[in-house]
């Protein structure tokens, strides 16, 4: 498919990560350094909290091959939106216990106003647009953890800086 | 046509699969919908509160009233939870 797109390509080439495995936080926030004007890296981790104290294990389903293209129509946009010069989302799956990091997203860039929003974008839209799903056992048994309106209201800052 | 139709998380508990491959006359993924519903209860089960579900064509987020067009693949799943 050439559709033609109305704005240049990226120059950044996303670093898109799926998989059941742990991930080397330093080693990922070290790959962002490449660059001698890059002066910011920002990280975020997202770990799995116990909230009620009674959680035995966290499972996490996704959609192989929509996972992958939506993180990186994600990250795409990011680096439309903020002058970036690394970027990356990883994001785990499979089964989890307390205190294991779920995902990461790192964003890199000269200053770091760019790298802070385009982290912040990142986590707003993965939340609610990413294809996955969590799944807590607690001693009272298993469910499916809901979605929250919050995430989904967190889309519109970015919504309504479109009209800025 | 055929389609192949995924579902994920509770979705796929309720109807008791992953993904199954059907002959349908649908026009829209809401058309498609409803033929499954009539299919059997558990599929009435899994489809009975639509503002719970979301949707995807060929791994593209879409509206239920979107046309299946030449589709291969259809997903049904509930609202995401990543991060």
């Amino acid at each position: 498919m050439s559709n033609p797109s109305p704005s240049p390509a990226p120059q950044v080439s996303p670093r898109i990560v799926v998989t059941e495995a742990d991930f080397d936080l330093g080693a990922e926030a070290a790959r962002l350094e490449a660059g001698s004007d890059t002066g910011a890296v920002v990280t975020f981790t997202g770990r799995v909290r116990d909230v009620s104290g009674g959680l035995r294990r966290m499972t996490i389903e996704h959609y192989p091959g929509m996972t992958e293209k939506a993180l990186r129509t994600i990250a795409e946009e990011a680096a439309e939106r903020w002058p970036l010069s690394g970027v990356t989302i990883v994001h785990r799956h499979g089964a989890l216990s307390p205190g294991d990091r779920i995902m990461m997203v790192g964003t890199a860039s000269r200053h770091r106003d760019a790298a802070f929003a385009a982290a912040s974008f990142l986590m707003d839209y993965l939340k609610s647009r990413a294809p996955f799903w969590k799944k807590e056992e607690t001693a009272d048994g298993m469910g499916w953890v809901a979605a929250r309106e919050a995430d989904e209201a967190a889309l519109d800052r970015w919504r309504d800086r479109d009209a800025d | 046509m055929k389609v192949r139709v995924l579902y994920f998380a509770w979705l796929r508990e309720r109807i008791g699969l992953g993904r199954e491959e059907v002959e349908t006359s649908a026009e829209t993924v809401a058309d498609l919908v409803e033929e499954l519903r009539a299919r059997e209860e558990r599929y009435a089960a899994a489809f009975a509160d639509m503002g719970a579900v979301r949707c995807a064509l060929d791994q593209e987020l879409v509206p239920l009233e979107t046309s299946l067009g030449d589709a291969r693949e259809v997903a049904f799943f509930p609202p995401m939870t990543g991060g």
